[in-house]
């Protein structure tokens, strides 16, 4: 499976075909949050800017806004997540992804942070 | 020193096992049905005559098609019904009520006195107005305490609620933008991460973009992410002190200073004003709208004894744009304003008619059984009671914050650290020790947050049984074996934890009766 790169703001990225990126939140996200309940997800053709709202999660603790890691237009979304929001706790960086989005920007994805790094920066989190 | 060895609180009494009861009451504790499930079909608490001849033919479109679903009870099992409610219900008026982020004042019984008198509570606001001017004069005589009390030159009484309040706030904010020709250009609103979660909800209702700002390590607001964050696009800051943290914004001046030299407007939340009520005057720091909520200040019945009501002071710059309808006093006495007159600039009408009444009574009770020198006492009492509860727990559990603290001293999750304890499991345990819990998982920028806001009217035997409950969990947790116990919390109520993940996912939002026997293949035909 391609690699992962992760944001200080916990959303995982990954390639997929040529310049489509998968988009998700991370394992140590769902921990934190709780049970997902409700999942809100951008409209297919949306522009997002890099680090712009995308999408809405709410646990049964609280509910937070995704943001996107790199800029793009939304071409795909997770409409499994509607019917089963605890896919998102249950596999969170595979069936659980929210949105994909195509970038004609590919170097934003080198900027983030590798699986080591990101590990690294939430253990540094306490 | 508390010497309590705690009692042992069990439903089985010595070796027996547990009590199987054939009605599903657990003593004096009764199962009750949804009142749609008791009623029975003809009974009947009233007579009612039938209506005149051809009056349904009156009614044309409007005449109901089938019926109307209700249950059909007699007086002593609605009685029954509601009351067993009530008994399953722990309000302030039960015992300690330590939600933080909602001030649950006590409700005084004089309040409830003067909003039974008939000239206020039997009144219409149809009426002709040379007939309620005791209630006219009541509104304008409320209204002048709540602008002594904040400083401020005008206020707008008609909001029902807080976050009503907030709209109003920045409705008039949008509407003093437009008058200045910027209302396409000034549309971000900035936000801070410690503001009340109705602040970025109501700025975004308005189609403002909402902009986050981060909080500093002492829990306030980060003045040079703020600084940075200024531009002419900025329309306001929402900011609420003391903040949600139970932190008073100590740069709130200059923050003040920094919006308006920038061309935007302050809108101050004033839910947590019950903390400064009588100490500090909202006008002196620079504010243009705050909203009050009377029922957390001025101690009118919460939630499902309310309604709320939120009137909203403005500034000189803001008045001009105060919402109808408004009590003036003329030669001919007081009257409303229902209609834009000269040298104002009404947004419009928030609410059909001019306010909560009853509120108004009950706030205006308050004020004068307490007096300026009461109301500061009781914000004196709220901060003191707050910070004895930070001091008596700082050892055993954590306080996000170094104190002193305002109306509410705020935990972390640090003391539950490897426990297997989690902050929602602490919470329900405390429900076991016969209180209602904490805030829990707010402010969102503490890990874990447990936020306590004990009030002015405990006294400090109520605040060290309160405290004994939690130094007794916190030791409990720490001991490392006990996570079992804290899971399967609370024990003792009628019911166990509910599943609240299921509840949110998979709502019943209303009773619906149990589907007819399906119908057989031959009427089917």
């Amino acid at each position: 499976m391609a690699e992962l790169r992760f944001t200080k703001d916990h959303e995982w990225i990954r390639v997929g075909d040529g310049d489509v990126y998968e988009i998700g939140i991370s394992d140590y996200a769902q921990g934190q949050l709780g049970d997902v309940v409700f999942v809100e997800l951008p409209e297919i053709g949306k522009k997002i800017a890099k680090g712009g709202q995308a999408a809405v999660v709410e646990s049964v603790k609280a509910a937070s806004d995704v943001y996107s890691p790199v800029a793009g237009e939304v071409v795909a979304i997770n409409d499994a997540l509607t019917g089963d929001p605890g896919l998102v706790n249950k596999e969170p960086t595979g069936a659980g992804w929210f949105f994909k989005l195509k970038t004609g920007d590919t170097a934003q994805f080198a900027e983030l942070m590798d699986q080591g790094a990101y590990d690294a920066y939430v253990k540094g989190l306490g | 020193m508390d010497k309590s060895q705690g009692r042992v609180a069990r439903d089985t009494a010595g070796e027996l096992p547990p009590v199987v009861t054939h009605s599903g009451h657990r003593g004096l504790q009764l199962e009750e049905k949804l009142i749609f499930e008791q009623g029975v079909p003809g009974r009947i608490g009233v007579d009612v005559p039938n209506p005149p001849q051809g009056a349904a033919d009156k009614l044309g479109a409007f005449a109901r098609k089938e019926p109307i679903g209700l249950p059909d009870l007699s007086e002593p099992q609605v009685v029954r019904h509601f009351t067993r409610l009530s008994q399953k219900n722990y309000g302030i008026d039960s015992g300690l009520f330590s939600l933080g982020s909602c001030t649950m004042k006590h409700n005084p019984r004089l309040n409830e006195k003067m909003a039974r008198l008939p000239g206020f509570a039997d009144i219409h606001p149809l009426q002709p107005v040379k007939t309620v001017q005791g209630a006219l004069e009541l509104i304008d005589e409320l209204a002048r305490w709540l602008k002594t009390l904040t400083g401020m030159p005008a206020v707008a009484m008609s909001p029902a609620a807080g976050a009503h309040g907030e709209l109003c706030g920045m409705v008039a904010i949008w509407a003093a933008i437009k008058a200045k020709g910027e209302g396409e250009t000034r549309r971000r609103v900035l936000v801070p991460e410690s503001a009340h979660g109705t602040n970025p909800a109501t700025a975004a209702m308005l189609g403002f973009t909402v902009d986050p700002i981060p909080a500093d390590a002492r829990g306030r607001v980060d003045l040079a992410a703020f600084e940075a964050k200024l531009g002419p696009d900025v329309a306001a800051i929402m900011l609420t002190n003391p903040n949600t943290c139970g932190l008073f914004e100590t740069d709130i001046k200059r923050i003040a200073d920094l919006v308006h030299k920038a061309g935007g407007y302050f809108y101050c939340d004033g839910a947590n004003y019950n903390a400064i009520a009588g100490r500090v005057r909202p006008a002196d720091l620079g504010v243009d709208a705050m909203h009050i909520n009377l029922h957390k200040t001025f101690s009118t019945p919460h939630g499902g004894g309310g309604p709320g009501s939120g009137p909203v002071v403005l500034s000189a710059a803001l008045a001009p744009f105060a919402p109808l309808p408004y009590v003036v006093h003329g030669k001919d006495g007081f009257r409303l304003v229902e209609t834009k007159e000269a040298g104002a600039a009404p947004f419009g009408r928030l609410k059909g008619f001019n306010g909560q009444m009853g509120m108004f009574v009950r706030a205006l009770a308050y004020m004068l059984s307490h007096g300026a020198d009461g109301i500061r006492r009781a914000s004196e009492d709220a901060v003191l009671n707050a910070n004895y509860v930070h001091a008596r727990l700082k050892d055993v559990m954590t306080p996000a914050f170094e104190g002193p603290c305002m109306h509410e001293a705020l935990f972390d999750d640090r003391f539950l650290k490897d426990t297997g304890v989690s902050t929602l499991d602490f919470a329900k345990a405390l429900i076991d020790e016969g209180y209602h819990p904490m805030t829990m998982y707010f402010p969102l920028v503490v890990h874990g947050a447990m936020l306590i806001e004990p009030t002015e009217s405990e006294s400090k035997d109520s605040l060290d049984a309160f405290i004994a409950s939690l130094r007794h969990l916190a030791a409990l947790a720490k001991q490392g074996n006990q996570a079992a116990h804290f899971h399967a919390a609370p024990r003792l109520t009628p019911r166990r934890r509910l599943d609240e993940t299921r509840a949110a996912r998979q709502p019943i939002l209303r009773w619906k009766p149990a589907a007819p026997p399906a119908p057989t293949a031959q009427a089917a035909e």
